[in-house]
């Protein structure tokens, strides 16, 4: 029982070991630091994920009944990198131009973001993954079971589906823990990455060390080996043609639309130039892979007893002779195998479910409104979370009632036929511009109809869903519909005969129905941009106008980016517009910029329609489709280049038009600002006249005589502030200020300016003391003073019940900024505009006390001391952020 | 009991000064804060005298002066306009929505007296 124990305990420190690897490898990439991360060696080790514990333990299986034929699950592969690795450079570009998430997004997007797309093979991705986890689940329970019977304790069926539950368990929530840790819902995973080469390295180094142990340890050297092979059985299979032909073909169709394949090959992707080093790299890695296959096998069957279950070989062989720390290292490859492939199989799948099912349902069941007013990223990732577990219960279930005994072979070719379906949808959405979401989805449905029929549902086994008496003589007594001999044609293998008629019924479906149905615009459009990917990667805009407001999509955009990705997003676009502040102008360009940075979160689909609840504009023009249907690369090329140029012309214009406004503006301003300080001077000066002739005038009771000459005296007071303002403002205008720079924390000079405004209003203030240890080196004085401002501002017109100032200290692209956010209505958007201009007080005079001259001052210090103080819309409550100077 | 004067202004302060120079000449004084429900007020209950500023919150003292003078039920009330803006072009401009005096803040208690005399005397 010990080595059992040990067992345990290596496993888990293990998980524990690739969580700390995938943990560093995220927080490097988070600091920039993670070039290496990026290399074409991570990128093709992280394929091997392809070697699953159907690799691992199975092939030596294969070998062992079939022969060589296990090699046709290598093969594929390999001719897809070798041969058609131009296929993958274009996944590669669309998937990067488009943002695509995940195999079901593709097809998705490319037939016009069609959500029910999204939904079919999203199910029909789930379902073709259920046998393919029960096979992870299998071979680690197996394995488990292996080395507790080596400590004297047999496992029966019950004790066997309770490891396996337990293995499942295990499996969701290291996934969950890995691929959910934390809010950012974007496609990448670095941290993931990096674990899974780790993996790959692992399996490799186990699997070739049991192959020299067994062919330098056991046989004896490499000739010895050779005459082995020659006298086993292994050398005397039949070898089908079909059956390698079809195999063959199935890997290399499999390699390209398994979702967790998908997921590496495209979504993670850093860099187009890694598929060239992947495409020599990665077959070599398959070919060590199989090296030793063969000789595992044969050693297997000669030495341990018949009945041993040959897909066990790699780990029965060293424990049998004794050699416990290899048959721990061959556990650990096997291991290795099966947790890379659930991580990333059930990331991807569930990636799929709350981008295409659960999102959209959310979504049209809220109505428009909804991704602003719910928390969107919270509801992604629950979703994500749920569905790990939900995909791998769907596992688990499939492996008790599979019954656990099928060949590990055999449940994974079940899985391939599956994902398989989505070829032609695929290869023909990339290559063809003809092919259209009905055809995708009638080819794909039969595609899927036929799988279930002819391999998936008599997976189960006679009678378990399908009746014996269906079996041998069709429905209905409709013998050309049996499910393993459909028309009649029989003496066929089963699995060829699955893979045959699935595939090509779908793809003659989508063929004809294809050339049957007209594309709508959008598919069009989106058809363009898949085929024609490396002639004009701009491409064609699928917004033509846009009514929405700049501030309601940076609401959904925080809600789903999450606020410092949007923030920085509108900020770009603002600053290439050349206005301040977070608003740019929202401009067809941008609202296609934004739509696909939210595809890359949420799928090409649920963006879509997100972005269309807020801009009502036409989506596709006709130019739009004239330029789509015009052939000529070159034509829409010139006309790109035509746009580009009358836009630049309406910019200039615009820029001059600004200006002509802002300089009769600033006449217009010159005098409205001397009226103005007339009328903050007079108003004042009026009550202390009026009251200074009441009290001249004699005959006052005490009270009276108190009461005026407090209004006197307060009134002068204000007087003396409003000079002290203006006389302010002018130096910092001037720029005749001397600033005194010392060091100084954040959080002294807020503790100033807290217990300076507390006079005011009662209200919460909520800080972050341990983030304000940062030391400034500036003018602490003036700095203070713009912080008194800020919050006694929000102590007058913070209109909240219980108001609320949140102050946060954080990091964001500008540099360190601090964030004043209270929880009244904030400040409307046609006066954001103006707060920071003098006098611009926005209600009327008594509550405010002041003269509309603060957040003026605020500006004008911040200018000198070379920060920044804006108004950050779209966080519920007034929002000003100010960027801070001179931080260390 | 003496005759109404309505003072609309928001300042605390100048409203409690008027209001006691008036009140101590036997004057009954009434007082309204806000712009926008300024001309409903003066409807309600039609004063001797309007006592108007011109920056009030909602609606300024120009639109309530040439509302007042456009209903027939209010146009013949005196307005006394008082005003921190004190320029030219204010002065002309309350001219021409019909003013009946217009004063620059601040202002002397003894003139705003006597001129609130003339007018409802007249």
């Amino acid at each position: 029982m010990a080595s059992f124990n040990v067992l345990i305990a290596v496993a888990l420190f293990y998980a524990v070991l690739l969580f700390v690897i995938a943990f560093a490898a995220e927080r490097s990439a988070e600091k920039g630091r993670g070039g290496w991360l990026r290399s074409p060696l991570i990128y093709t080790l992280s394929l091997s994920i392809y070697c699953t514990a159907w690799t691992f333990y199975g092939a030596v299986g294969y070998a062992a009944r079939s022969g060589l034929e296990f090699l046709t699950i290598y093969l594929g592969p390999t001719i897809v990198m070798i041969g058609w690795w131009w296929i993958l450079r274009k996944l590669v570009r669309i998937g990067r131009s488009q943002r695509i998430t995940s195999i079901a997004d593709l097809v998705s997007s490319r037939f016009g973001k069609s959500t029910s797309l999204g939904v079919i093979v999203t199910l029909l991705m789930v379902l073709a993954a259920t046998p393919y986890l029960a096979l992870q689940l299998q071979s680690v329970t197996q394995s488990f079971a292996v080395f507790a019977a080596a400590s004297g304790h047999q496992w029966e069926g019950q004790d066997l589906a309770r490891v396996a539950l337990w293995v499942a368990v295990g499996l969701a929530i290291f996934t969950i823990l890995f691929g959910t840790r934390n809010l950012d819902a974007n496609e990448r995973h670095h941290g993931i990455v990096m674990a899974i080469a780790v993996e790959a390295v692992v399996k490799l180094f186990a699997l070739v060390a049991v192959g020299v142990f067994v062919i330098w340890g056991v046989a004896g050297g490499p000739s010895q080996m050779i005459d082995m092979i020659d006298a086993s059985p292994l050398s005397q299979w039949d070898q089908s043609t079909a059956r390698w032909v079809g195999l063959t073909f199935l890997s290399g169709a499999a390699f390209l639309t398994l979702p967790r394949m998908f997921q590496v090959l495209v979504v993670e992707n850093a860099d187009e130039d890694h598929l060239r080093t992947a495409s020599w790299a990665f077959p070599l890695y398959l070919l060590a892979m199989s090296l030793f296959v063969v000789p595992i096998a044969v050693v297997g069957l000669d030495l341990l007893s018949i009945g041993a279950n040959p897909d066990l070989f790699v780990l029965t062989l060293p424990l049998s002779l004794g050699h416990n720390g290899l048959a721990m290292l061959s556990f650990l490859g096997g291991f290795s195998s099966a947790t890379s492939m659930v991580i990333v199989a059930t990331i991807a799948l569930a990636t799929m479910i709350s981008n295409h099912i659960v999102t959209p349902i959310w979504l049209s069941s809220r109505g428009p409104g909804a991704v602003v007013s719910g928390d969107v990223r919270q509801l992604v990732i629950g979703a994500r979370r749920l569905a790990i577990g939900g995909v791998l219960f769907l596992g688990y279930v499939y492996y008790r009632l599979s019954g656990g005994g099928a060949a590990l072979a055999a449940i994974g070719l079940i899985s391939f036929t599956g994902a398989v379906q989505v070829l032609p949808a695929m290869i023909g959405g990339i290559f063809w511009r003809g092919a259209t979401r009905l055809g995708a989805i009638a080819g794909i449905l039969v595609g899927l109809v036929v799988w279930l029929w002819t391999l998936f549902l008599p997976s189960f086994g006679p009678d378990a869903v399908i009746p014996v008496e269906v079996m041998y003589n069709g429905p209905f007594g409709l013998g050309f519909l049996r499910p393993e001999a459909l028309f009649n044609i029989t003496g066929m293998d089963r699995q060829i005969h699955a893979i045959m008629w699935s595939v090509t019924l779908n793809s003659i479906f989508f063929f004809f129905v294809s050339v049957l149905t007209f594309p709508r615009p959008l598919e069009r459009l989106q058809g363009a941009q898949f085929v024609n990917v490396f002639e004009h990667s701009e491409g064609a805009r699928a917004w033509t106008t846009s009514t929405a407001e700049a501030e309601d999509l940076l609401i959904m955009a925080q809600r789903i980016l999450g606020s410092a990705e949007a923030q920085d997003l509108f900020l770009i676009e603002a600053q290439r517009q050349g206005k301040q502040g977070y608003l740019p102008e929202v401009t067809p360009d941008f609202v296609q910029v934004l739509e696909r940075e939210l595809a890359g979160s949420v799928g090409a689909a649920t963006a879509h329609a997100m972005v269309g609840q807020f801009v009502q504009g036409a989506s596709v023009s006709v130019e739009d489709l004239i330029a789509v249907a015009d052939e000529a690369a070159q034509i829409l090329e010139y006309s790109n280049r035509l746009e580009a140029k009358s836009a630049e012309q309406e910019r200039t214009a615009r820029q001059l038009r600004e200006a002509n406004e802002k300089l009769t503006a600033l006449s217009i301003q010159k005098d409205a600002f001397l009226s103005q300080i007339s009328h903050e001077l007079r108003t004042p000066m009026t009550s202390i006249r009026a009251f200074s002739e009441i009290l001249g005038e004699g005959g006052m009771t005490p009270d009276q005589l108190t009461r005026y000459s407090g209004i006197i005296h307060t009134e002068a007071v204000r007087l003396t502030r409003l000079l002290d303002d203006l006389l302010d403002l002018s130096v910092l205008e001037n720029g005749q200020v001397t600033l005194n720079i010392q060091r100084g924390t954040v959080r002294d000079m807020l503790d100033r300016a807290v217990s300076a405004a507390a006079a005011g209003k009662a209200m919460t203030i909520l800080r972050k003391l341990g983030d304000e240890a940062l030391v400034l080196e500036t003018d602490v004085d003036r700095l203070t003073q713009v912080f008194i401002n800020l919050i006694s501002n929000a102590q007058k017109y913070c209109d909240a019940d219980r108001p609320v100032l949140r102050i946060d200290l954080h990091r964001a692209s500008a540099g360190w900024v601090l964030d004043f956010t209270d929880n009244g209505s904030g400040i409307p958007k046609q006066s954001q505009q103006v707060i920071f201009e003098k006098f611009s007080r926005l209600t009327d005079h008594r509550k405010a006390g002041g003269a509309g001259l603060g957040l003026a001052i605020c500006r004008e210090i911040m200018v000198r001391l070379g920060g920044e103080i804006s108004y950050l819309p779209g966080q519920g409550g007034a929002a000003f952020r100010v960027v801070l100077p001179g931080a260390h | 009991m003496g005759k109404r004067v309505l003072v609309i202004e928001d300042e605390p302060n100048i409203i409690e000064a008027i209001s006691f120079i008036l009140s101590r000449d036997g004057w009954t004084v009434h007082t309204h804060a806000d712009g926008a429900s300024a001309n409903a007020k003066i409807r309600t209950t039609p004063p001797d005298l309007v006592i108007l500023d011109v920056m009030l919150p909602g609606k300024s003292g120009f639109d309530i002066l040439r509302d007042l003078r456009a209903d027939d039920e209010t146009a013949s009330i005196p307005v006394l306009m008082l005003t921190a803006r004190g320029q030219t072009r204010d002065r002309e401009m309350a001219q021409r929505l019909g003013v009946t005096q217009f004063m620059t803040k601040p202002f002397s208690n003894a003139e705003v007296l006597e001129s609130v005399r003339t007018l409802v005397a007249g």
